[in-house]
């Protein structure tokens, strides 16, 4: 169910018309995905699709503790396995400078531990066979003697004097401090919670959860040693920011690999890092001069690749007794696992997490962080979260939240009388953030409508009064999304812009190819829609080219949120200027001055005079054929482009989440879910709501049931889908969306991103929900994942953090 | 993919033939039925076996529900979605018809048996409470016949039964009690996870209202599911009240053993084995006021029907 602002319904029951989402579009609007005839017939091509001759397959031996010294590696058994044709140690990859790797934040990480092992499921021994089963026999062949170490598991007591040091790998390492990171006026803010009349502070923990996209991480390698080629099929949102690191890391030239990520079953993000199965995967091919594919299974997934989150922090809020909310502060324990595996430009080492300001107007800001390694598995941004802005919004979200607890305020009220102003836009943060474009109070008033918020506070006194459980949860936030601007922005020196280009053939069909790659998100679709949009070109006739660095010009992928923002600009200005040169021509068919001709969608006509017009298909197949072109015109018709964007674009949404909790056995139902969201110009709304839909039901995921937890002794107790839950259809409402568009100032088509909205709205709307029903017992603030035992002892004030 | 390590497969057509083969192969072999529960532990190699001797063609000989005057018989390799769907299981047991609609998922309920439930032995059963709240007597077949164990002494720990190394459970049977009706109640973190805490009842009345008898089965709640022989004593002859319930109740959470895991606490897994097995009873008890048993259409209700 959607509605918009220009509808006229006031309960949202009366707008439960079908929509039609085939509406044949020659441009934006809704359309059914290209890509989806494949994907519903299972004609997919995943990289476990890939086969080739005398392909062999990789297994990875993974370090079955936390924290220990390698004594020895025996592989002699392994070795003698007959269907066993390489065994890799770290001490072999040492041998050729290749044990180590760069992360994409600037540390190294082990491809095979060489020294220790420094979390359960590190990569230590590698076997490559003649089928997989034989590869996972040998593995069980490999004899390994370990040392056993302390771990380091608890975040909290990481820096203490006398916890062992994890990266004694790294020269004159002492501790396990990580990074330290600031943002805002320390002095500034101090200064006003001094004089603010009323000050909540919360303990706050943001869990450490997994993307777990339900296809794995693998690879295929390919190595011709004749023309020293190789081709590397792999699950990657960022070909080609992936080649350019295997170039620089491997020594072999970037013009002699190709990165093809192929159908991709799900990133959110676990699919930006490279991992060492990777390199493995082109090590065996080196070394054996064979194909080798590697994939991962569902356990190696979940321990040893990407996490998201794991952030415990103090949060505080000052306003006025009035409820102005003056200023923010707050300090951040992260955990950042073993290595720094985090995905996050350069200069960003905490993400985003700067816009923790979240959507309101106030005076001051600080933020202190300091993240340190733990035994754990190496990651820190994935997850759909826009780069640690689900972590921001959770934070300010919930303390807005205790705010109100204190002053017994209404969070809609509360939120609203804060909110950034219209003409106060574009708005600078108190942490630098230049927010560009935003209207909020319409949107919050939509989410209120359509959840009939009135009548529902009524419907909670009545139960209230009759001790049952109801909770309502408000949620604002405001996403900084599409990095981003050259100037500021990198990953590992890689500027974050994006390359596009665009072929229109003879016979007015085109292709565009992207540096961008789809996980599901319908990329063949929406990019299709923006050059249709731009030249009348019908989308079905237009070839989306993309995951495949042979066939598609450089830009550093996709992952948070920027495929629209970055890449979706790139496609609509490359689209202007074939648009600008059929101009050219078409002046020069209709024998008048270019200035004399006017564009409609699809064509360009003599102004005044409709009817002498040449169609976009004409011009193509005037470019490419017989006859004169205009002076200085060359034929064809093409164009490319790179785009930087000028800021990063600004999203924004109110969600708002019903929920009833069974007093009697604490179990949280979530009954309703209104997501009003704002990304600018909308291209196939019906695209957007499956985003929409999929990160509310993550949203769903981590506020009720997901978390990466760990035992004392550092063993990850989160290795199946059986221990770590994912929600289903049965968890989760039917979804009640909505929309109000304030187009990005700056993009070309004022579109903003939208992959990640509801995934960082849509926790604290679940969260602030639960912890509203247990109003009357007294519950300001209850930690993440909301499982009914950690419910019920909140409702007893017995509540724990979850680590 | 996750692989089990080698392993030897046949596939028999008799009971005899795989008591036959159990008893030729000793500890090495191990039966697969719905494969539920043992294919992924051998896949992350936790269990390893040199054989698996696929029963899975024994459905016709071993899948069926039959009722007999005062019992009912329902063979090992009957599939959870059989039980689900069974009218005659509904109309005399509803307790089954609750629990299976929140076991797993329909992909498993497809495959996986009674039979494989009970022998995996797992404490977290939801089956097994059932089973043990309907008093039920399992069939073991060996090479030398027949034997009929409790439910009580067949679950002989967590993951143990008293199925021996040749031994293979053919059938499990209930006996059928006039005036009486059951529920079952879960707790869970998700739909299709194991139960944090569930609980099975079973009531039975006099001419006079009163309890005749009553059992409770608890999963989830220590190394086996667990019968609370203490609540029908208590219960017996007395006129079924919240009060009454809320005795069982404490009982329930005197007798059990929860231990704090991710699922819950030890703290509040013994609120839910009161709160189930409040719930259950009053649920049994209202069915048998509705119709002096439980009917199918009774058995959509998983947990907020007796708030």
């Amino acid at each position: 169910m959607t509605l918009s602002t220009d509808a006229t319904a006031t309960a949202p029951d009366v707008v439960t018309s079908f929509e039609d989402n085939d509406k044949k579009p020659c441009g934006h609007g809704r359309m059914l995905r290209k890509e989806d005839p494949r994907f519903v017939r299972g004609k997919g091509r995943y990289v476990d699709d890939v086969q080739l001759p005398g392909m062999l397959h990789l297994a990875i031996l993974r370090a079955p503790m936390a924290h220990a010294r390698i004594v020895s590696v025996d592989t002699s058994l392994a070795d003698a396995h007959p269907k066993v044709k390489l065994v890799v140690t770290g001490a072999m990859l040492a041998d050729q400078g290749l044990a180590w790797m760069p992360t994409l934040s600037n540390d190294v990480q082990a491809v095979l531990a060489t020294d220790k092992v420094r979390f359960q499921g590190q990569e230590v021994a590698f076997v490559v066979a003649e089928d997989r089963y034989a590869a996972r026999d040998a593995l069980e062949l490999i004899d390994v003697d370990y040392e056993p170490l302390d771990p380091v598991v608890d975040v909290r007591t990481a820096l203490a004097a006398d916890a062992p040091v994890i990266r004694d790998d790294l020269e004159g390492k002492r501790d396990n401090h990580c990074f330290d990171w600031e943002t805002g006026d320390a002095e500034a803010t101090d200064a006003v919670f001094a004089r603010a009349d009323v000050v909540v502070s919360e303990d706050i923990v943001y869990p450490r959860v997994h993307p777990a996209p339900m296809e794995t991480c693998g690879s295929v390698a390919d190595f011709d040693p004749v023309d020293g080629r190789l081709t590397l099929w792999s699950t990657t949102q960022a070909p080609h920011a992936h080649r350019t690191l295997y170039a620089m890391v491997a020594g072999l030239p970037e013009h002699k690999i190709r990165v093809i990520s192929p159908d991709i079953g799900g990133g959110f993000g676990n699919k930006v890092p490279i991992y060492p199965g990777y390199v493995c995967s082109v090590v065996g091919s080196l070394l054996t001069g064979k194909p080798v594919k590697w994939m991962e299974d569902r356990t190696e997934n979940l321990v040893s690749t990407g996490f998201a989150r794991d952030y415990v922090m103090r949060g505080e809020i000052a306003a006025t007794s009035e409820g102005k909310i003056l200023a923010i502060r707050t300090h951040v324990l992260a955990d950042h696992g073993a290595f720094n595996g985090t995905a996050a430009p350069v200069k960003y080492p905490a993400g985003f997490f700067g816009v923790f300001t979240g959507s309101y107007d106030i005076e001051a800001a600080h933020c202190k962080m300091t993240a340190v390694h733990t035994n754990k598995a190496p990651g820190g941004v994935a997850y759909a979260c826009s780069f640690r802005i689900t972590e921001a919004v959770y934070l300010v979200e919930r303390l807005v939240d205790c705010l109100a607890y204190e002053l017994s305020a209404d969070p809609v009220e509360l939120r609203t009388r804060n909110f950034i102003q219209p003409d106060q836009f574009p708005y600078t943060t108190k942490t630098g953030w230049v927010y560009d474009s935003g209207d909020y109070e319409p949107t919050m008033q939509l989410a209120q409508r359509l959840a009939d918020y009135d009548e529902l506070r009524a419907e909670q006194a009545e139960k209230r009064a009759r001790g049952e459980l109801m909770g309502i949860g408000v949620a604002f936030f405001t996403e900084a999304v599409g990095a981003g601007p050259r100037k500021d922005m990198d990953i590992l020196g890689l500027g974050m812009a994006d390359g596009c280009e665009l072929r229109v053939h003879p016979t007015g069909k085109a292709v565009v190819r992207l540096s961008v790659q789809s996980q599901g998100q319908g990329h063949e679709t929406t990019f299709a829609q923006i050059v249709a949009q731009e030249l009348g070109i019908p989308p079905q006739d237009i070839d989306v080219v993309h995951g495949d660095t042979d066939q598609t010009p450089f830009g550093l992928g996709t992952y948070g949120s920027r495929s629209t923002p970055v890449s979706g600009a790139a496609a609509a200005l490359v689209a202007r200027k074939v648009r600008d040169k059929a101009r050219l021509i078409a002046s020069g068919m209709l024998e008048v001055s270019v200035t004399d001709v006017e564009w409609a969608k699809g064509s360009f006509h003599v102004t005044g005079d409709p009817t002498a017009a040449v169609t976009i298909q004409d011009i193509a197949m005037r470019a490419h054929g017989a006859g004169d072109l205009p002076e200085g015109i060359e034929g064809g018709l093409e164009a490319q482009i790179c785009y930087n964007p000028e800021n990063l674009t600004y999203p924004h949404g109110a969600y708002i989440c019903v929920v009833d909790i069974d007093p009697g056995t604490a179990q949280v139902k979530v009954r309703r879910f209104v997501a009003v969201d704002d990304c600018g110009t909308r291209i196939n709304p019906m695209i957007i709501e499956g985003q929409v839909h999929g990160g509310l039901t993550d949203g769903v995921g981590m506020a009720l049931m997901e978390m990466i937890s760990f035992d004392e002794e550092g063993n990850c107790l989160s290795g199946s889908l059986m221990d770590y839950l994912i929600p289903t259809a049965l968890e989760v409402p039917d979804w009640e969306t909505g929309f109000t568009v304030t187009p990005s100032p700056h993009h070309p088509i004022g579109a903003k991103g939208v992959g990640e909205s509801a995934t960082v709205g849509s926790p604290p709307a679940v969260v602030n929900a639960v912890v509203d029903a247990l109003k009357p017992y007294g519950v300001r603030h209850a930690d993440m994942p909301l499982t009914p035992s950690r419910v019920w002892e909140a409702m007893r004030g017995s509540a724990t953090p979850p680590i | 993919m996750q692989v089990p390590a080698p392993f030897e497969y046949q596939r028999v057509s008799s009971v005899g033939e795989a008591v036959g083969l159990l008893d030729s192969l000793g500890d090495t072999a191990r039966l697969v039925a719905g494969g539920h529960s043992l294919i992924p532990m051998m896949k992350l190699r936790l269990a390893n076996f040199e054989y698996l001797i696929d029963i899975n063609e024994l459905h016709g000989e071993l899948g069926y529900v039959v009722t007999e005057p005062g019992r009912m018989r329902i063979g090992a390799m009957t599939r959870h979605r059989e039980l689900l769907e069974s009218a005659e299981l509904a109309a005399a047991f509803p307790v089954f018809g609750d629990a299976e609609s929140v076991i797993a998922d329909p992909a498993v309920r497809n495959r996986g048996t009674l039979g494989g439930s009970l022998c995996q032995a797992d404490p977290s059963e939801d089956l097994s409470a059932v089973c043990t709240t309907l008093d039920a007597s399992c069939v073991i077949r060996g090479r030398e016949g027949e034997r009929v164990v409790s439910m009580e002494d067949f679950h002989r720990g967590p993951y143990e039964t008293a199925v021996g190394d040749a031994e293979m459970l053919t059938e499990v049977r209930f006996p059928i009690r006039p005036n009486g009706s059951s529920a079952f109640e879960k707790v869970e973190r998700r739909a299709g996870d194991w139960a944090v805490v569930s609980a099975g009842a079973a009531v039975w009345l006099d001419g006079d209202g009163a309890v005749a008898d009553a059992r409770v089965g608890l999963a989830a709640v220590g190394p086996n599911t667990a019968g609370i022989p203490g609540i029908g004593e208590e219960l017996r002859g007395k006129a079924p009240t919240e009060e009454l319930f809320a005795r069982a109740g404490d009982l329930a959470a005197e007798a059990c053993d929860p231990v704090t895991d991710r699922r819950g606490s030890a703290e509040y897994k013994r609120h839910l084995a009161k709160e189930l097995t409040v719930r259950a009873l009053r649920r049994s008890v209202a069915r048998i006021g509705a119709s002096g048993a439980g009917t199918p259409g009774a058995v959509q209700g998983t947990g907020g029907e007796g708030a």
